[in-house]
């Protein structure tokens, strides 16, 4: 009871963070139909531009309140991980809307082996690490064969994961931003007969997935303490994971299939073996492809008219 | 209704100048030729419609019209300016707006969100007037607001798919085949909002039809496509008198 106590609290806390980078390859997929293969490293960089921006608030600029340093790191490497793919967007899939199918495609891939190299070039190949923060620890339960605890930085995972995901539910179901990306979604060119400047709309959702994967990006950095500049590619395949899990496109789904596969994994690796917890992930990627293509809440193909 | 006066002003100082002329305009698909040189005008105030058999090329015009495809050669202009080579949603901007082919309903949006699409242009700046406005003509719609696109019938379809055109206040309304597929009753119901719009706001149509019956009747003039060119033009009921054009396209049951 207690390690199923432990690893429920685990679970969700991994699982918020493969759900807010899951909302990037879903959101994506909807509006131009392309696997982002470079999202993951997206992640990865994100988390790099968090720890950059905490070293500088906390030792060059001598910030000593954590949590206000975290509300600033959070939402520079919001801004600043937006910029970059936003320039990602523009400079290597935009060229190619128009293009054969596999080319966007190919271009991602690409883009992933570049961010990967670049920032082991600029920040070196081994671990970088954060000093530890939020660190408090509440004990659920005492006195058992096992404490479950449950930490400040897990609380703070789940709360600011749901804060983002609520302002993120208003931005896309009630804003004209969010309509336009919907009905982008839906029929491009239908919107643009409508006005909707369709390139605008599909950089803001570049944007936008960025955003959400700069918030993962800190969360992951501050939960782990250590981030690696090939820190892009598990995550990243498993964020994917989940949004297919999910069903691709749809962002009910993403948030969902983040869930799951975190709670998946530490299950996994609670019960049968921490080795596999990668290869279960991988096994429900192909699985779900197989038997349910259109995942958990994907709608099936028919719907398009 | 003062914006009306002025519209009426302007059509006198500028009788001669149409709201749309198109000019010697070729459309490809790849290698195919769609269109061979069309020319054609819609002056300001008029219902205009062209007829033509399935294929002849009539959508491509007016998808043409909003550079999606864009014409290869010719000129399309709209209010004295070249818009051949502006990109779609600036066209859209100019107050041009069309019910396409097929509809193109958003189909998981609501009725509402449909037409909140339909005001982007504007800003939202008239849109609960204009929510009313459309209401009026299709009072269907008011029924079936909190309704999702995909799951209405066609003719509430088309119905939504002309109010969110008017949404923009266009200067210019595309309509391509409002009536295909739809009950007689239902036609009767869209052409009668059309001419409304055109006698009481003076509203510019672009009308496409197979249905050449009703549309010549409510056109004030009209033009024959076979093939990617214009082959025939006149008022409504000179078309309606040709032996050629009742031969194609109103005996055997268009009407
Ligand atoms: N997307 C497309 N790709 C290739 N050919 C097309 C496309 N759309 C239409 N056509 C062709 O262009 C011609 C004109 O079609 P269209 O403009 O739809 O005619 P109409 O609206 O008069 O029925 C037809 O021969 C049609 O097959
Ligand atoms: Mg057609």
């Amino acid at each position: 009871m207690e390690v199923f106590l432990q690893q429920l609290i685990n679970g969700l806390t991994l699982g918020s963070i493969y759900g807010l980078i899951a909302i990037g390859y879903t959101m994506v997929f909807g509006i131009i139909g392309m696997v982002n293969f470079a999202h993951g490293d997206v992640f990865m960089l994100s988390a790099f531009i968090a720890l950059m921006l905490f070293v500088v608030l906390t030792q060059l600029l001598g910030m000593t309140s954590i949590p206000l340093a975290f509300v600033i790191v959070l939402i520079g490497a919001m801004v600043l991980t937006a910029l970059w793919n936003w320039a990602i967007e523009r400079v290597a899939y935009r060229p190619l809307r128009g293009s054969f199918r596999l080319a966007p495609l190919i271009s991602a891939i690409g883009m992933s082996i570049f961010l990967s190299n670049f920032v082991q070039v600029v920040q070196g190949p081994r671990n970088k690490t954060i000093p530890p923060m939020f660190d408090k620890v509440i004990h659920l339960t005492t006195g058992g064969t096992y404490d479950v605890t449950l930490s400040l930085k897990q609380i703070l995972i789940v709360l600011v994961t749901a804060v983002l995901l609520a302002g993120f539910w208003y931005l896309v179901q009630k804003t004209s931003l969010g309509r336009a990306q919907r009905a982008c979604e839906q029929d491009r060119r239908m919107a643009a007969l409508l006005g909707i400047d369709v390139d605008r709309t599909i950089s803001l959702t570049f944007v936008i997935g960025a955003a959400l994967a700069a918030v993962a990006g800190v969360l992951y950095m501050s939960y782990y303490g250590v981030v690696n500049f090939s820190d892009g590619f598990i995550p990243g395949v498993k964020a994917f994971t989940a949004a297919v899990l999910g069903g691709i496109g749809s962002l009910p789904g993403a948030v969902l299939g983040g869930l799951l596969i975190g709670l998946i994994e530490v299950f996994w690796s609670a019960y049968f073996s921490s080795d596999y917890k990668d290869v279960a992930a991988f096994s429900i990627l192909a699985l779900t492809l197989i038997f349910m293509p259109s995942g958990l809440l994907g709608r099936p193909e028919i719907e398009k008219v | 209704m003062t914006a009306m006066t002025q519209t009426l002003a302007e059509r006198a100082v500028t009788r001669k100048a149409p709201l749309l002329a198109i000019r010697g305009v070729k459309t490809y698909y790849g290698k195919i030729v769609a269109l061979k040189g069309v020319d054609l005008d819609v002056q300001e105030g008029e219902i205009v419609t062209l007829i033509g058999a399935n294929g002849a090329g009539k959508s491509t015009l007016m998808m043409t019209i909003f550079g999606s495809p864009r014409a290869r050669e010719g000129v399309i202009s709209f209010d004295g300016r070249d818009i051949t080579r502006l990109p779609t949603h600036e066209i859209a901007r100019l107050s041009i707006a069309q019910s396409p082919e097929g509809r193109r309903i958003f189909a998981r949006m609501t009725v509402y969100e449909n037409l909140q699409m339909g005001a982007s242009i504007n800003k939202f700046a008239y849109f609960d007037q204009d929510l009313e406005r459309v209401f009026a003509l299709f009072p269907r719609l008011k029924e079936r607001i909190n309704q999702r696109g995909g799951t209405m019938s066609g003719g509430e379809q088309q119905m939504l798919a002309i109010a969110r055109a008017l949404m923009s206040r266009p200067r210019l309304l595309l309509l391509d085949e409002p009536s295909l597929g739809l009950a007689p009753l239902i036609v009767k119901q869209i052409f009668d909002a059309v001419k409304l719009l055109n006698k009481s706001e003076g509203l510019t149509v672009f009308l496409v039809e197979q249905n050449a019956f009703h549309a010549l009747k409510l056109a004030d003039r009209g033009y024959v496509m076979v093939n990617g060119v214009i082959t025939m033009s006149g008022t409504g009921r000179e078309l309606l008198a040709k032996p050629e054009v009742r031969a194609a396209y109103l005996e055997g049951g268009h009407h």
